[in-house]
């Protein structure tokens, strides 16, 4: 039944007409709808583009090769036999873990330094500093493996020409790893420089200040102040490098196929290569979703940190 | 039957005659139309090809068949970079939706056999005009004794014969290539016969010396199987037989490995590196000797290096213990079961197939592509295009060339797995890069292959 109501920011006993307003219109006007309407087209495409198809991927791996039977984990089974998806797991977390440290570090002393230079200046260079982390990173790879091109290498063409040295960037196992995890690094410090320079802009000035009353000196300042009130942003920034730089796949696929031998293989292109190209669907789903309980693990525990240090603050 | 009736003869009724005089008009106007139902749209999905124009000739010669029968035929050319043809053909198998024909390179019939409409009418059809398809195109398009794709007509199908510099083995090897593979169909046998593995090797040796290696890929690329996989099997290794059973580890294995251990020392130091365009670059470089390629290497290198594109030279691969075998790819035209209009697309298939059409598409490809019908071989492309001329006369097999598809003879859900997660060329690269024992790259191997067979 419709009830008569008035305008909150009507004053009482005003002479206005009051306005009837139904129980659905009520209803529409509710905040909490309003905010479930703007939500439910990127739920749906969530839902649409990152559920289902995980889903879907969980029941792929559960397949046999002709996806006729249900083999519960038996394709995981198979996995841990294989020699080659051991070097895969020992290759992902050698790059991933290699990557987001140092993208960490070197995106940690980008962001002092910047944070250190006048206002004009820091625009500047936090602008050239985003470049190679807006690019496609497609086609800066690309760019990157014309450096490394065997025949006509840049990189060798000028240690040849200087020290007559030639350098097997990715035909040379060890080589081929140091490429890659260079060209991650290359796209992924600005990440972690944007990220950090702004932590470090929210630090409130008072606390250097205090501790320099206190006789605290520059690497004291950085333990005992910056780092303290970083550390959400630093884990925080860690753990969603870790999963990226574990999911990554354009890299190795532009500039070694996994090659040599497979020793530059990471879960993506391992999956990619067993699932489409070799159209084994679900053992590729397998190694895609090997490692999503591993980081899961180690979200839960990073994000329950964060927010208990969070409530702390 | 009612008995107590009297039986009488049916008399047709006035609308029986005139719906059986239209349909007899029909028929006789609209042959097509009666034997293969063909109407209305077939869509095509089609590998795009390199080669500039290829795809116009393709196009207008389906335009032409559409309007003869009164089909309209959309044709989508889909690059292979970045796998998408591999892509496309697995999304739609997996909707059961797309379109009716897609083009399937190499180890795609056999990825997609249960989506396919066997087609072993139309090329009996085609076997008996031109005669049994070649070896390669058998293995991969004839499954469990059912034909499960045609040879595309629109191109893609290409060996790796060698393609040599004239002048650099002339000059440094001391032997005139186009002496012992001319162009023609006289040859000598003894000169063909003394180019076999132990002669290249020594040829290797002293062009590499000269600054002037062979040069091709060992890595994860189908340019390392094609010519690998061949050179295994002409030294008598096979990953496994007919039967899958596993044979790897064998002497005629170690004797490849060990071959192959030799060749690498002539042979520059990143192959490991390079991508399927690796060799093409090595030998337009001017640095490079000797490749195994179809002839895209040496159509980029009349653009690009004239003078190196005059000294190149297609022929045939060295011969080993077992045989000669020449690596190929052939890629087939499949026609999906869900496809809406099967009975048109398997009539325009082996219209594209047959000589007119053939031929004009071969000239369209300035014959990179090689048909998979021996008697097709006939085109005179091969012997009129150059420079230098005639050096494309032996890219079809002249000689006592075994054209194989790596992989061969393993079943072909095993040989796909072979093929394409490198095998032959991982095992390779193991003893020769990065330092493991034959004996150890071959349990290796063994190992693999025991997963391919995984069902």
């Amino acid at each position: 039944m419709a009830r008569v109501v008035t305008h909150k920011n009507i004053e009482v006993g005003a002479s206005v007409t009051p306005v009837r307003v139904g129980s659905y219109q009520r209803f529409l006007k509710r905040r909490s709808t309003l905010a479930v309407a703007l939500v439910t087209p990127l739920m749906v495409l969530i839902g649409g583009l990152v559920v289902y198809p995980f889903f879907y991927a969980i029941y792929l791996s559960m397949l046999n090769k002709a996806e006729t039977t249900f083999i519960g984990f038996a394709n995981f089974r198979f996995l841990f036999t294989r020699d080659t998806f051991w070097m895969v797991v020992w290759q992902s977390t050698l790059f991933a873990l290699t990557a987001v440290f140092f993208k960490a570090l070197i995106g940690f002393v980008l962001a002092h330094a910047i944070h250190a230079l006048p206002d004009r200046r820091q625009r500047f260079w936090r602008g050239v500093s985003l470049v190679p982390w807006v690019m496609p990173p497609a086609l800066s790879t690309l760019g990157w493996w014309w450096l490394y091109d065997p025949t006509y290498s840049a990189f060798n063409w000028i240690l040849g020409t200087l020290f007559g040295a030639h350098v097997a960037w990715l035909s040379d196992p060890n080589w081929a790893r140091f490429s890659v995890i260079l060209v991650n690094i290359w796209i992924g410090s600005p990440f972690f420089l944007i990220m950090y320079l702004a932590a470090l802009k929210s630090v409130p000035p008072d606390l250097y200040e205090a501790a320099e009353i206190d006789g605290a000196n520059a690497r004291q300042q950085l333990i005992y102040v910056t780092l303290p009130m970083m550390r959400n942003i630093i884990a925080i920034t860690g753990l969603f490098s870790i999963i990226v730089t574990f999911a990554n796949f354009d890299i190795v696929r532009v500039l070694t196929q996994g090659g040599p031998f497979n020793t530059t293989h990471l879960f993506g292109t391992y999956s990619f290569l067993l699932g489409i190209q070799s159209g084994d669907i679900p053992l590729g789903s397998s190694v895609a979703l090997f490692m999503f309980p591993i980081l899961g693990v180690l979200a839960f525990f990073i994000l329950r940190n964060v927010r208990q240090r969070a409530t702390e603050l | 039957m009612n008995p107590s009736k009297p039986q009488r003869h049916a008399r047709p009724t006035r609308r029986q005659v005139l719906t059986g005089a239209v349909a007899t008009a029909a028929i006789a106007g609209f042959p097509h139309v009666r034997t293969s139902h063909a109407a209305g749209q077939l869509t095509l999905a089609i590998w795009d090809h390199w080669v500039p124009g290829a795809n116009d000739v393709h196009t207008q010669l389906c335009n032409e068949w559409g309007a003869k029968n009164k089909v309209e035929v959309k044709i989508d050319y889909i690059t292979s970079i970045g796998s998408k043809v591999e892509l496309t053909a697995a999304a739609e198998a997996r909707a059961k939706t797309g379109h009716d024909i897609m083009s399937l390179a190499t180890w795609l019939t056999t990825i997609h056999k249960n989506s396919l409409e066997p087609v072993d009418e139309q090329v009996k059809q085609l076997a008996n005009k031109y005669g049994p398809m070649t070896p390669d195109g058998e293995y991969c398009f004839k499954h469990d004794g059912r034909w499960m794709s045609l040879p595309s007509a629109a191109g893609g199908n290409h060996s790796y014969p060698m393609v040599s510099r004239l002048d650099l083995f002339k000059q440094h090897a001391g032997i005139d290539l186009k002496k012992v593979f001319p162009a023609s169909k006289t040859r000598d046998k003894a000169l063909v016969e003394a180019w076999n593995y132990d002669n290249f090797l020594k040829y290797c040796e002293k062009l590499s010396k000269a600054g002037f290696p062979f040069g091709n890929p060992i890595g994860p690329t189908s340019d390392s199987q094609d010519w690998l996989c061949p050179l295994f099997l002409s030294f008598g290794s096979v990953p496994a037989d007919k039967d899958g059973n596993i044979k790897l580890d064998s002497d005629a294995t170690r004797m490849a490995l060990e071959y192959v251990q030799k060749l690498v020392k002539f042979m520059p130091p990143d192959i490991y590196a390079w991508d399927d365009a690796g060799n093409n670059r090595w030998i337009i470089s001017g640095k490079g000797s000797a490749i195994q390629n179809p002839p895209s290497a040496w159509t980029v290198a009349v653009r690009d290096q004239p003078k190196v594109a005059e000294q190149l030279w297609h022929h045939d691969v060295p011969r080993g213990p077992k045989g000669r075998f020449r690596g190929a790819l052939p890629r087939g035209n499949g026609i999906w079961k869900f496809g809406k209009n099967k009975s048109a697309a398997k009539d325009l298939l082996v219209w594209l197939l047959e000589k007119d059409q053939q031929f004009k598409l071969i000239t369209a490809s300035k014959g990179y592509d090689v048909p998979l019908f021996p008697a097709l071989f006939e085109h005179p492309i091969w012997a009129e295009i150059g420079p230098p001329v005639g050096g494309q006369y032996n890219y079809p097999v002249r000689g006592d060339e075994t054209i194989i598809v790596g992989g061969y003879p393993t079943p072909q859900p095993v040989g796909a797995q072979i093929y394409l997660q490198a095998l032959i060329p991982n095992m390779v690269a193991k003893v020769t890069k990065q330092g493991m024992s034959v004996n150890e790259a071959i349990k290796w191997a063994v190992g693999e292959l025991e997963g391919y067979k995984r069902g």
